[in-house]
C-alpha cells in the first residue's frame, strides 16, 4: 500500500509542493487524487529531506491545497513496449487514443533512455533515397542521421515530411521499416493530415503515433518525444527495424520547457529559454543513430517552425548545433510557387560524404553537388547584382550564372508532391544544368568526371 | 564523525549533510549506486556535490561516501589509442562490460591493469634523481616512446629500479627521499584542475603546421600556441578540428569532444585507425587520445572533460613531446558551467553565465605553452590548444567568444556566407588574425623560403583590395573599373578559389605541406606580376584572363606531395604564355 500524503502546501503554475515527505526519489512519478476523485500525474523535480517539488503533467486546474491526496509511485516514467505498438495511436503521455485497449507490455522501458556509448556507434553511411532532388542531390540523408526541417508558419513542411516518410528507401534493399510519429502541440488538422496520409498509403500498419494536440496539456508535451524515441529504440534495436522518427513541432516542445523553467523561477537564458535547453534537446536528438552489430537504425526528422523565420532564434540555433545538418525552407521560393521550397544554400547534410559516391549513388555525386552549390551561389549573387544595376550591366558570364540559377530552381528544385525522382535522374538534371556554364569555370569537378559526363548526350 | 547522507536532490546537484572534513573539489560517491560526484561548495558540514551521472531515482537519506581525493586522472602507458568519457572511464571497457548504452555508477580502471609493458630502465641504482627525470622508457606504440618520469615533488637516490614486463600498478623503482623511501609505480595520478609544473615557459617560435593552406600561410599557429575557431553551426568547425587532428605535425594529439555529436566521435574512431600520419606513415590512432563526452552524456562530466584532456596532454608534453589539444566545443563546456552555477543559485553574469567564466577560460588556455620540462636532461615540450566556440547564431559578441578572444593568440573566424557557397575551410580572411607572424618569421625564412613572408603579405593585400573593389563594382558595375583593378579581382579570385579553397575529403587536397603551399602561392603571385607588366605594355585584358595556363594553376592543388617538380613545368608554361 502506497503512502498517501495530504500535505500539499502550495500550488503555482504546474508545480506542487508536498511537505513532510519521506523516502522520495528524484524524478519519481507521483499521482495526485483531487478532491473530486480525478487522478492527475506528475514527476518529482526536486526533493529535499521533508519536501518534494512535483511538476504536474496535466496542469493544476481544480487542484486544492486541503483536499488533494498525493501518492509517490516509486518508479520513473516508463513505456510498456511490445511489437503490438505498431499500428497504434497514443496520446502525449502514452495512453491509447484509438479506443483500443492498452498493449500488453513485454518490457517496461525508462523513457529517458541511456546515452549510446560512442564506441558502439556505427557511422551512418547508407544513402536513403527520398525521391526529392533537392535532398538526394544536394543534401543527402543517410540512415541513422538526425536532420531537422527548419520551417516557418505557412510553409508546406507537413507535406514535405509526409512525402519523405512515404518515399524514403535504401536502394536495392527490402527491409523491415517503421515510422514513429511524435506530435507536440500541433493542431488537429495538421495531425489529421498525417494520419490521413498514413492511412491512405497503408503506412499506418507499420507506424506508431504519439499525439499531443494544441489543446492537450502543454506540460505533457515534455514526455511525448521521449515516448516516441523509446518506442523507436525498441523497434530499432530489439526488433531490428529501420525506424524513421518524425517529431513535429519542436518549437512547442521548447516552449513547454520554458513554461516549467519559468514556474520554477530559474534564471533564464536567451529569450527566456532555460540555460539547459541545449542539453535537453541533445538528450532527444542524440538518441538517433546506428549501433555496431545491430541491424536496425533510428533516423530522426524533427520539424520546427522558426519564429519570424529567424535561424538565430535559440530553438533552431541550438538544434543546428546538435543535428547533423538541416533542411531550411524558404518563403521566397514558396512565394514563387516552387515545391519543395527548399533553400538549398544554407541547408546542409553533414553525413553526406560517406553516404554518396561509387556503389552508393554514383562516383561523380560529390563533385557535382559541390559544383551545383558553387554555381547556384554565384547565380544568386548575379541576381542580386541585376536587381541593383539592371541585367544589361552583367558580364556575359554573370548572365549565364543568372540563367543557371533560374533554371536550377525551376528544373532541379521544383517537383511535384507525388514525384519520386531516382537519384541518377537527379544527377543527370544536375549535369544538364552545369552544361550551361563553360567547362573552365567548373573547378570543383575532377577532370575525369568532366570528360565522362560533361559532353552533351 | 557523522555518516554523510543526502538531504536534497535537484538534477545534477546533490546536497549532503554530515560532510565535516571534506575538502573542496574532493570526489565523493553518491548513494548505494556509487555515482561519481565532486564537491563544489561547502557550507558548515553541508557539501554541494555536482554528480557526473544521471541522478533519477536518488533521494534524501541515502548515503554519500567521501574519498578525500580530488578528481584525478591516471597517467601511464595505455593512454594512447584510448577513448575516455569526461572523467577518464574507458568507453571500450564499459562497452564490453555493459553493452551499447552507458549505464550509471560504473567503475572501471582508466588503464588496463593486467596488460604488461616492456620497461627499459635508463638509470641505475645509486643515481640521484629529481622531479621529472626519466627513469626509463616503454614502447607504447610505434610512434610514442612512453617515458616514466619521477613524479613532481620526489627527489633522492634510486635504491631499486626494475626491468622487463610490468603492469601499470607494479612498482618500477624505489627512491630514497628525505621523507623516506618512495615507491614509484608505472602509472601516476594527477588532479585535473591543477596544472602540471614546468621548469620554464618560452615564447613559441616554431609553426605547428596543419596542412591547411589558409591557416599555415595566412593565420599560422605556433607550437605551444593557442587558437580559437568560432562560427555558427554548419560553418565547418568540427571538420577543421578533425583536419588538425589528422594532419598537424604534433607528436601526440588529444581530442576532446566536449558536448558534441556522438556520430562525429564515431567518425574519428572509425577513420583514425585507417588514416596514416603523413610524417611517419603510421595509423593516426597511434598518437591520439580521445575524450568523448557527447552532448547527451551527463552535463557535469562535460565540465570536467576539458580538464581531463589537458592534464593528459600536459603529461605527454612533460615527456618532451609536442602535443596538440583540440576542444570541441568550449561553448558546451561553458554551458555546463552555467547550468551548475544556476543550480547553486549563484548571481549570474552576462547571458546567465557565471561571473568567473572568463577567469576559468583564461586558466585553461594558459596551460598551453612551449616549455622546458622538469628534469635534468633539458628536454623541451610544447602544448598547443585549439578550441572551437559555438556562439548562438554565430554572434561574436557572445560572452564565451569574447572571453576566449582575450586570451588566445589566433582567431580563425568562420563565415556562414562562405560555408553556404561551399567554400571550405570557411575561414574569413578579412576577419581572422594570428599574432604569431613575428614569432615564426625566422623559422619560415630559414626553412621554407626567404620570400615566403613577403608573398603572403602581397597576397593578403590583394584580398583586402578585392573587398573594396567588389564594393565599388556592386555600385557602378564591373565595366567601369580600370583593367588593372579588374586584374586584381581576377588574381584575388584565383587566390580564393585555387589556394584558399581546400577540399577536406579529397585524397590529395586534404593535406598540403608548407613547401607546396609556398610554391602554389608563388605561381599565383607570379601570374599577377607578369600580367600587370604585360597589361601596361598594352596586352589585351581578355586575353590575359583567358590564358590556358590559368586552368593549370587552378589544378595545382591536386599535385601530389612527392611530385613537386611538376610545379616547374607550370612555372615555365606561365612564363611562355605571354609570348
Amino acid at each position: 500500500m502506497l503512502k498517501e500524503y495530504l500535505t500539499v502546501s502550495s500550488v503555482s503554475g504546474p508545480l506542487v509542493v508536498v511537505e513532510k515527505t519521506e523516502n522520495i526519489k528524484y524524478a519519481e512519478l507521483a499521482e495526485i487524487e483531487l478532491s473530486d476523485g480525478t487522478l492527475r500525474r506528475g514527476k518529482v523535480l526536486e526533493v529535499s529531506e521533508d519536501k518534494a517539488l512535483v511538476q504536474m503533467f496535466e496542469g493544476t486546474i481544480g487542484l486544492d491545497v486541503a483536499g488533494s491526496r498525493v501518492r509517490f509511485l516509486g518508479r520513473t516514467q516508463e513505456l510498456g513496449v511490445s511489437e503490438d505498438l505498431l499500428g497504434r495511436i497514443f496520446d502525449g503521455a502514452g495512453r491509447p487514443r484509438d479506443n483500443a485497449p492498452a498493449i500488453i507490455a513485454k518490457k517496461r522501458l525508462d523513457i529517458n533512455g541511456s546515452p549510446i556509448n560512442p564506441k558502439s556507434r556505427a557511422y551512418p553511411q547508407e544513402f536513403i533515397q527520398t525521391g526529392i532532388s533537392a535532398i538526394d542531390g544536394l543534401n543527402p540523408l543517410v540512415r541513422g542521421q538526425k536532420l531537422p526541417i527548419f520551417s516557418g508558419s505557412g510553409l508546406p513542411h507537413s507535406h514535405l515530411t509526409a512525402q519523405i516518410a512515404r518515399q524514403a528507401k535504401v536502394l536495392g534493399k527490402e527491409e523491415q521499416f517503421a515510422v514513429v510519429f511524435g506530435a507536440m502541440g500541433i493542431t488537429f488538422e495538421e495531425a489529421n493530415f498525417f494520419m490521413h496520409d498514413f492511412r491512405n498509403t497503408g503506412a499506418i500498419e507499420r507506424s506508431v503515433l504519439f499525439i499531443n494536440l494544441a489543446n492537450d496539456s502543454a506540460i505533457e508535451r515534455i514526455s511525448t518525444p521521449r515516448l516516441a524515441l523509446t518506442a523507436a529504440e525498441y523497434l530499432a534495436f530489439d526488433l531490428d527495424m529501420h525506424v524513421l522518427v518524425i517529431l513535429i513541432d519542436m518549437t512547442f516542445y521548447c516552449e513547454s520547457l520554458r513554461e516549467i523553467a519559468a514556474a520554477r523561477k530559474e534564471i533564464p537564458g536567451r529569450r527566456g529559454y532555460p540555460g539547459y535547453l541545449y542539453t535537453d534537446l541533445a538528450t532527444l536528438y542524440e538518441r538517433a543513430g546506428r549501433i555496431k552489430g545491430k541491424a536496425g537504425s533510428i533516423t530522426l526528422l524533427p520539424v520546427l517552425s522558426m519564429p519570424e523565420d529567424d535561424k538565430t532564434h535559440p530553438i533552431p540555433d541550438l538544434t543546428g548545433y546538435i543535428t547533423e545538418g538541416q533542411i531550411i525552407l524558404s518563403r521566397e521560393l514558396h512565394r514563387k510557387g516552387i515545391y519543395p521550397p527548399m533553400d538549398v544554400l544554407p541547408s546542409l547534410s553533414r553525413l553526406k560524404d560517406k553516404g554518396i559516391g561509387a556503389n552508393k549513388t554514383r562516383e561523380d555525386h560529390a563533385d557535382v553537388l559541390n559544383q551545383l552549390f558553387a554555381c547556384y551561389a554565384k547565380g544568386k549573387d548575379a541576381r542580386e547584382l541585376a536587381v541593383i544595376l539592371g541585367e544589361a550591366a552583367l558580364s556575359d558570364l554573370d548572365k549565364l550564372y543568372l540563367k543557371f540559377a533560374d533554371e536550377f530552381e525551376d528544373k532541379f528544385v521544383r517537383q511535384s508532391e507525388t514525384e519520386e525522382r531516382p537519384v541518377i535522374e537527379t544527377l543527370e538534371i544536375g549535369w544538364k544544368l552545369l552544361r550551361l556554364i563553360p567547362q573552365a569555370e567548373l573547378k570543383r569537378v575532377r577532370q575525369g568526371y568532366m570528360d565522362k559526363y560533361y559532353p552533351a548526350k | 564523525m557523522k555518516n554523510p547522507k543526502i538531504i536534497k536532490v535537484s538534477g545534477p546537484l546533490v546536497v549532503a549533510a554530515g560532510c565535516g572534513g571534506a575538502k573542496m573539489y574532493d570526489i565523493v560517491r553518491v548513494s548505494e549506486q556509487r555515482l561519481i560526484g565532486e564537491i563544489i561548495e561547502l557550507k558548515g558540514d553541508l557539501a554541494y556535490i555536482q554528480v557526473y551521472e544521471e541522478t533519477s531515482g536518488i533521494g534524501p537519506g541515502e548515503p554519500v561516501y567521501l574519498t578525500h581525493q580530488p578528481l584525478s586522472v591516471e597517467l601511464g602507458p595505455g593512454l594512447i589509442g584510448s577513448i575516455y568519457d569526461g572523467i577518464q572511464r574507458p568507453m571500450d571497457v564499459i562497452r564490453n562490460k555493459c553493452g551499447d548504452f552507458v549505464p550509471r555508477g560504473i567503475d572501471v580502471p582508466a588503464l588496463d591493469e593486467n596488460k604488461e609493458w616492456q620497461f627499459k630502465p635508463l638509470l641505475k641504482t645509486g643515481q640521484i634523481v629529481s622531479s621529472g627525470d626519466i627513469l626509463g622508457e616503454i614502447d607504447e606504440t610505434a610512434l610514442i616512446k612512453h617515458k616514466i618520469m619521477v613524479p613532481a615533488g620526489v627527489a633522492g637516490e634510486i635504491v631499486e629500479i626494475k626491468e622487463g614486463n610490468l603492469a601499470v600498478k607494479d612498482i618500477v623503482a624505489r627512491i630514497k627521499t628525505e621523507q623516506g623511501i618512495k615507491e614509484i609505480t608505472l602509472s601516476q595520478h594527477w588532479p585535473v584542475r591543477r596544472p602540471r609544473p614546468v621548469k620554464e615557459k618560452f615564447a613559441p617560435d616554431e609553426p605547428l603546421t596543419t596542412g591547411q593552406r589558409v591557416i599555415d600561410t595566412f593565420f599560422p599557429i605556433a607550437k605551444g600556441g593557442t587558437a580559437c575557431i568560432p562560427g555558427p553551426f554548419g560553418s565547418g568547425k568540427t571538420v577543421v578540428l578533425h583536419e588538425f587532428a589528422k594532419w598537424s605535425d604534433a607528436q601526440v594529439i588529444v581530442y576532446v569532444g566536449c558536448g558534441e555529436r556522438g556520430n562525429e566521435i564515431a567518425d574519428l574512431l572509425l577513420s583514425f585507425p585507417e588514416l596514416k600520419d603523413p610524417h611517419s606513415g603510421r595509423p593516426l590512432m597511434e598518437r591520439t587520445v580521445i575524450i568523448a563526452n557527447t552532448s547527451n552524456m551527463p552535463v557535469a562530466a562535460r565540465e570536467a572533460s576539458i580538464y581531463t584532456g589537458i592534464t593528459i596532454a600536459e603529461y605527454f608534453r612533460d615527456m618532451g613531446y609536442s602535443v596538440a589539444l583540440m576542444a570541441d566545443s568550449t561553448s558546451r563546456w561553458a554551458e555546463a558551467l552555467r547550468e551548475i552555477s544556476g543550480r547553486l543559485e549563484e548571481m549570474p553574469g552576462e547571458e546567465g553565465y557565471p561571473a568567473y567564466l572568463s577567469s576559468r577560460l583564461a586558466e585553461f588556455y594558459e596551460r598551453a605553452g612551449k616549455i622546458a620540462c622538469l628534469g635534468s636532461d633539458k628536454r623541451g615540450g610544447a602544448l598547443s590548444v585549439m578550441g572551437a566556440v559555438s556562439p548562438p547564431g554565430g554572434d561574436l559578441s557572445d560572452p564565451v567568444v569574447q572571453a576566449t578572444l582575450r586570451v588566445v593568440k589566433v582567431f580563425w573566424g568562420l563565415d556562414d556566407k562562405l560555408a553556404n557557397a561551399r567554400h571550405f575551410p570557411a575561414i574569413n580572411w578579412l576577419l581572422s588574425y594570428s599574432l604569431y607572424h613575428d614569432n615564426l618569421e625566422a623559422f619560415l625564412k630559414n626553412n621554407i623560403c626567404e620570400e615566403f613572408i613577403s608573398l603572403r603579405k602581397r597576397a593578403m593585400r590583394l584580398l583586402e583590395e578585392e573587398a573594396g573593389l567588389l564594393e565599388i563594382a556592386r555600385l557602378v558595375g564591373i565595366e567601369s573599373l580600370t583593367f588593372s583593378d579588374r586584374l586584381i579581382l581576377e588574381v584575388a579570385k584565383s587566390i580564393r578559389e585555387d589556394f584558399l579553397h581546400q577540399h577536406a575529403f579529397h585524397e590529395i587536397d586534404t593535406y598540403t605541406s608548407l613547401m607546396k603551399q609556398h610554391r602554389m602561392l608563388k605561381i599565383i603571385m607570379e601570374f599577377y606580376a607578369l600580367s600587370q607588366e604585360k597589361l601596361k605594355e598594352g596586352m589585351d585584358f581578355e586575353k590575359i584572363v583567358k590564358l590556358p595556363v590559368r586552368e593549370k594553376i587552378s589544378r595545382l592543388k591536386y599535385i601530389e606531395e612527392n611530385k613537386l617538380q611538376e610545379f616547374e613545368k607550370v612555372e615555365k608554361e606561365l612564363r611562355n604564355s605571354y609570348a
